[in-house]
C-alpha cells in the first residue's frame, strides 16, 4: 500500500479493526434481535383475559320479600310506600354504599311510550338512596339504540343528574368476559362490568312489557342490558339466557314498574294503544316471584314463560309468588 | 473469469431460480411441480419481508430469518442483493441495457448521473415503517411485486396460450390493475435505466441504509483521474463512482472497475480518495414526514370500519387465514396462495377487503373450476408470512384430534329463495345439494308437491287401479313420465300423490307399487303435481366451501351464495349460538 496520506485513503490497522468491529457488532445485534423475536408457538397468543363475576348484592335477612302497591299513578309515591312496607330503604342501603341502578334504557323513545324505565321512578330511587346515606348512585345500561341518545330521550339522563346520580354510558373497554359456572350460554360472555367495580348495592328497575320472543320483559330480562358482544344471537335460546341472567345477578332488590304495562308489540311498542293502566308497583328481593306477579298483570300464562319455570327449577326464586305472602297496599 | 461475468452468472442463476419457483408452484409431485421446492426462498431472503412483519407482528415468522443473512452480508459487502440476486433488478438491468446500451458515452453518463430524486425510495421505506398495523410493503417490495406479476399475469398469459401447459387457463380479477404498475416499473427503464431500483425500491433503500456499515465498498485510489467518465457511463446504481461516491446508492454491479483504464477504481475497505457520502440524502424533516404519513395511512383506512361492524361479508378468506386484523399485519399480497390454488378460486381482492386489503386473497366462487376443495390445504402451506396458517387436513375438516374444535369454516351458504329454481320457479334442480362435499351433507332438501300450473285438473273417463283415461286434450306423450311428476285424485279420501310412470296423450299410468286406493270412476278429477326438492342449508354443517355457489345453474347472481358469516377466524361473525 502506498503512502498517500493527503487523500486519507490509507487505512490504519486500527481503523480497519474499528470498521470490522462496527459491522460485526451490527450483525450480532441483528441476529440477537432476530432470534429473540423468533415466532414460537403461542408467543403471540393473546394475554389471558381475566373473567369477572358479579358479587352477591343481596342484604342478609331480606330474602323472599315481595310488596305491591296498587291503585296509584304516582310512581314516586308508590315506590316510597312499597319500600316503607319493607322497613324503609334503610334496610337495604347503608351509609357509604355505592349504588347502581340498572335501568332499562334500551330504546331511544320517550317515557310516554313505556318502553323504558320511567325517569320519575329513577329520580325517586336516587333520592331515597342518597337520603339513606349512599355515597353515590350510578345509573347504567347497555342500550340497543345509541346509548347517549337513549339516555337522553328516555329522560333518564336529565332525571338522574337532577336527582344527584350519574349515568354511565358503555364504552368498548368496559366489557369483560363473565365467569358463570355451569351456564351454557353466558359463561365467558362479555358483560358491562366497568361500573360495577366499586358498587356495593344493585337495584334492578324494569318496566313491565310484552316481549315478542320471550313472552314478557320484566326484571330478569332487564339484566340483558348488562351483556355486550353479539348478544342478538342469544335470541336463539332466549329462555335459558334469561334464566342464566337471573343466575348471573343477585340484586339487592328489584322494582317492576307496572304503573303502565305494555300489553302488545313489545318490547318497543310505539303507540299509546299498546299500553294499559295497570297501576301496580312491585318491589321484591325475589326476581322470579316479582316477574311471576308481573306476568299476571300482562295477562300471560306463566306456563308459557319458560324462563320463569327454568329459573325456579334452578333454585333462583319462587314462581308461586303468593306463597311468599306478598304485602298488598292499595292507595 | 472477471467479476462482471461472475455477476452475470449470479443474476442469471437467481432470475432462473425465481422463474423456476414460479413455474413449479403447481400441485403435484413431478419434479416440475410443487413437491418440496423451497418456492418462498427468495421472499425469505428479502429482509424487508422480515423487518416489516416484525414491525407489524412483533415476531419473526419461521423462514424469515433468512433475511437476516442477507442483511448481514449487506453489512459486510454493501447492496450485493440488488446487483447480484434480485430478479426484479435483473429484469430492469436487462431492459435498461437493451434500451440504452448503444447510446453514446455522454448520453449514458447523463442517464446514470445521481439524481436527488433517488431519495424517494427512502421516503417510501420510512412510510412503510410507519405503518405498523397494516403490512403494505408488498405493494413495492420487489420480490413480492415480481411474484405477484409472474403468478397472476405472466404465467396465466403463457398458460392460456398453451406455452406452459401445466398452468392451464387461469383467471384473476383486477389483473390489469396489477399489470399496470408492473408494466410501468419495467417500462420506465426506457427513460432511465434501473428506474425502479434507483427511485422506488424500498428494499434497495433498506440495503442502502445498511450499506453505511459496509466493510468493503467501491472507491477511487486517487482523487484525481482522467475523468473519462467511462465508469459513470456503465454505472447501474447512479452512485457517482468518479466523484464523491454515494455508498448507499451503489448496487455493486462492478461495471466501474474493469471500465477504468487506469485501474483506479477498487472494491476496498478504505473510503474513496475522492470522498464518499455514506448516508442517503434525506434529512430529518423528510424522515419525519414519511414516518408520520405511514403512521396515518392505516388508521385512516380503518376509519371505514371494515375491521369492525362494517365488515364486508363478501370478504371470504382462504381456509386457515388468521383473523382480519392479524391478516392485514401479515399478508404480503405476493399471490402465492392464488397461484397454488388448484381451483383458481383464490383471487386478488379489488376493493372488497378495503383499500388496504388491495390484492390480498379472497375467494370468488364464480371464477375457477370448483369451490374451495374439501381435501386441499395448499394455500396455507405456501404462505410465506403465516397470514394463512398451514393447516393439517384433519384440522381443516375437524377430524381426529381436531374433532372437538370442528371444521374450519370460511363462510356460510345462504339459499336465495327468490332465485332458486325449486323455490322460485317450481322447477326441479338441487345441483347444490348433490355437489355439497360435506359429509353428512350441509345442504338438505324438503320435499313439496306443487300443482302444475300449465295442466289444470283433468276429467277422468275410465280407469283402473293404476291407469287413467282422461278426457281433456292437455297431455303430451312422455311429458310426465320423467319421475318428477305425480298425480292425485281430487277427492277427500285419496290425497296421496302417486308417481306417474307413463303417459300418453290421453292416459296416465301410476306406479303399480302405489295404486289408487279407490278405483277411479268417470267424472273424477285428477290433478298433476310436480315434486320439488327444495334446498336448505344446515349452518351447523356448512363450511362455506362454495362448491354449491360454483355449481348453481343460476349463473348470473347465484341462487345459493357464500358470505363470510360464521367464519371460524372471527368470533364476532358467529351465526349460531
Amino acid at each position: 500500500m502506498t503512502n498517500d496520506s493527503d487523500t486519507g485513503r490509507v487505512m490504519g490497522r486500527r481503523q480497519w479493526l474499528q470498521q470490522i468491529g462496527k459491522a460485526g457488532g451490527a450483525i450480532c445485534l441483528l441476529w440477537s434481535l432476530g432470534l429473540w423475536l423468533r415466532e414460537k408457538d403461542g408467543r403471540k397468543s393473546a394475554l389471558p383475559v381475566t373473567s369477572v363475576r358479579f358479587s352477591n348484592y343481596a342484604v342478609p335477612g331480606m330474602a323472599g320479600k315481595l310488596v305491591a302497591v296498587t291503585g296509584g299513578e304516582d310512581r314516586s309515591k308508590a315506590i316510597g310506600l312499597a319500600l316503607q312496607a319493607l322497613g324503609g330503604i334503610e334496610k337495604f342501603i347503608r351509609p357509604g354504599d355505592q349504588v347502581l341502578l340498572k335501568v332499562n334504557a334500551a330504546f331511544a323513545s320517550p317515557p310516554l311510550i313505556g318502553a323504558t324505565t320511567h325517569p320519575a321512578l329513577v329520580a325517586e330511587l336516587i333520592r331515597l338512596c342518597l337520603k339513606a346515606g349512599a355515597s353515590g348512585v350510578l345509573v347504567a345500561d347497555n342500550p340497543i339504540n345509541d346509548p347517549a341518545g337513549c339516555f337522553s330521550l328516555t329522560g333518564i339522563d336529565a332525571a338522574t343528574r337532577a336527582a344527584g346520580g350519574s349515568v354511565v354510558l358503555p364504552k368498548t373497554g368496559d366489557f369483560k368476559p363473565l365467569f358463570l359456572q355451569g351456564a351454557k350460554r353466558l359463561d365467558g360472555w362479555p358483560v358491562f362490568y366497568e361500573p360495577f367495580k366499586k358498587v356495593t348495592k344493585l337495584i334492578g328497575v324494569a318496566p313491565l312489557k310484552d316481549h315478542h320472543r320471550s313472552g314478557a320483559s320484566m326484571t330478569m330480562k332487564n339484566w340483558y342490558g348488562l351483556l355486550g358482544g353479539r348478544r342478538n344471537i342469544l335470541h336463539q335460546d332466549i329462555h335459558r339466557t334469561i334464566q342464566e341472567l337471573a343466575h348471573m345477578v343477585t340484586p339487592t332488590f328489584v322494582v317492576l314498574d307496572g304503573t303502565v304495562a305494555m300489553m302488545q308489540n313489545g318490547p318497543t311498542g310505539g303507540s299509546l294503544s299498546d299500553l294499559k293502566q295497570t297501576g301496580t308497583m312491585i318491589v321484591g328481593t325475589d326476581q322470579v316471584a316479582v316477574d311471576a306477579f308481573g306476568a299476571v298483570l300482562l295477562e300471560k300464562d306463566i306456563q308459557t314463560l319458560g324462563f320463569i319455570r327454568q329459573a325456579e327449577a334452578a333454585g333462583l326464586g319462587t314462581a308461586d309468588y303468593r306463597s311468599l305472602n306478598p304485602i298488598l297496599i292499595s292507595t | 473469469m472477471t467479476i462482471i461475468v461472475a455477476r452475470r452468472i449470479s443474476q442469471a442463476f437467481f432470475l432462473g431460480l425465481f422463474l423456476w419457483f414460479c413455474v413449479v408452484m403447481t400441485m403435484g409431485d413431478a419434479f416440475w411441480q410443487l413437491r418440496g421446492w423451497p418456492v418462498n426462498w427468495l421472499m425469505q431472503l428479502d429482509p424487508l419481508v422480515s423487518l416489516a412483519t416484525v414491525l407489524t407482528t412483533g415476531a419473526v415468522h419461521p423462514g424469515l430469518l433468512w433475511g437476516l443473512g442477507t442483511l448481514s452480508l449487506t453489512i459486510l459487502l454493501g447492496r450485493f442483493f440488488c446487483g447480484w440476486v434480485c430478479p426484479f433488478g435483473t429484469l430492469h438491468h436487462i431492459v435498461g441495457y437493451w434500451a440504452h446500451g448503444r447510446k453514446t458515452l455522454s448520453q449514458r453518463v447523463h442517464l446514470n448521473r445521481y439524481r436527488p430524486a433517488q431519495r424517494l425510495k427512502y421516503i417510501f421505506l420510512f412510510c412503510f415503517f410507519g405503518s405498523t398495523t397494516s403490512l403494505q410493503t408488498g405493494l413495492l417490495d420487489p420480490i413480492p411485486f415480481m411474484h405477484r406479476a409472474v403468478n397472476l399475469l405472466i404465467l396465466p398469459l403463457l398458460g392460456t396460450g398453451g406455452v406452459i401447459a401445466s398452468i392451464g387457463s387461469r383467471y384473476y380479477q383486477s389483473a390489469l390493475l396489477i399489470g399496470i404498475p408492473f408494466l410501468l416499473a419495467v417500462g420506465l427503464n426506457m427513460l432511465i435505466p434501473r428506474f425502479y431500483c434507483r427511485f422506488v425500491c424500498p428494499l434497495g433503500a433498506l440495503f442502502g441504509l445498511f450499506s453505511r456499515l459496509a466493510v468493503w465498498r467501491i472507491g477511487k485510489e486517487t482523487k484525481a483521474c482522467a475523468e473519462c467518465m467511462r465508469c459513470e457511463s456503465l454505472c447501474e446504481g447512479a452512485c457517482n463512482p468518479s466523484g464523491v461516491f454515494r455508498v448507499s446508492e451503489c448496487i455493486l454491479c462492478m461495471n466501474c472497475r474493469p471500465s477504468c483504464s487506469y485501474d483506479l477504481v477498487e472494491y476496498q475497505s478504505a473510503p474513496s480518495a475522492a470522498g464518499e457520502i455514506p448516508w442517503p440524502e434525506i434529512n430529518r424533516r423528510q424522515f419525519g414526514v414519511a414516518l408520520l404519513t405511514g403512521m396515518t395511512l392505516a388508521p385512516l383506512s380503518r376509519l371505514e370500519g371494515a375491521l369492525g361492524a362494517n365488515w364486508n361479508p363478501k370478504r371470504i378468506r382462504p381456509p386457515g387465514a388468521v383473523s382480519e386484523g392479524a391478516f392485514l399485519e401479515r399478508c404480503l399480497k405476493c399471490g402465492q396462495c392464488m397461484r397454488i390454488c388448484p381451483t383458481n378460486v383464490i383471487q386478488p381482492s379489488e376493493w372488497g377487503a378495503g383499500i388496504e386489503g388491495l390484492w390480498t386473497p379472497v375467494l370468488n366462487f364464480r371464477i375457477g373450476t370448483s369451490g374451495c376443495q374439501l381435501n386441499c390445504i395448499a394455500c396455507g402451506h405456501v404462505c410465506p408470512t403465516g397470514a394463512i396458517v398451514p393447516l393439517a387436513l384433519d384440522q381443516k375438516l375437524g377430524r381426529g384430534t381436531y374433532q372437538e374444535s370442528g371444521p374450519i369454516r370460511i363462510g356460510q351458504a345462504f339459499v336465495d329463495r327468490g332465485r332458486c329454481l325449486p323455490w322460485a320457479m317450481n322447477r326441479p334442480c338441487i345441483v347444490c345439494q348433490e355437489n355439497c362435499p360435506v359429509s353428512p351433507k350441509a345442504i338438505q332438501t324438503d320435499t313439496d308437491f306443487h300443482r302444475l300450473l300449465e295442466i289444470p285438473p283433468l276429467r277422468v273417463l275410465t280407469g283402473n287401479a293404476s291407469t287413467l283415461e282422461v278426457g281433456d286434450d292437455l297431455l303430451k306423450r312422455y311429458r310426465l313420465d320423467g319421475g318428477d311428476y305425480f298425480c292425485r285424485m281430487v277427492s277427500a279420501e285419496d290425497t296421496l300423490p302417486r308417481l306417474i310412470v307413463a303417459n300418453d296423450d290421453r292416459s296416465l299410468t301410476v306406479a303399480a307399487t302405489a295404486p289408487f286406493d279407490r278405483l277411479p270412476s268417470a267424472g273424477d278429477r285428477v290433478e298433476i303435481l310436480i315434486r320439488l326438492q327444495r334446498p336448505w342449508v344446515d349452518p351447523a354443517k356448512c363450511i362455506g366451501c362454495g362448491t354449491c355457489e360454483h355449481e348453481c345453474p343460476v349463473k348470473g347472481l347465484r341462487a345459493i351464495r357464500i358470505t363470510a358469516e360464521n367464519e371460524s377466524r372471527e368470533k364476532e361473525h358467529v351465526l349460531l349460538l
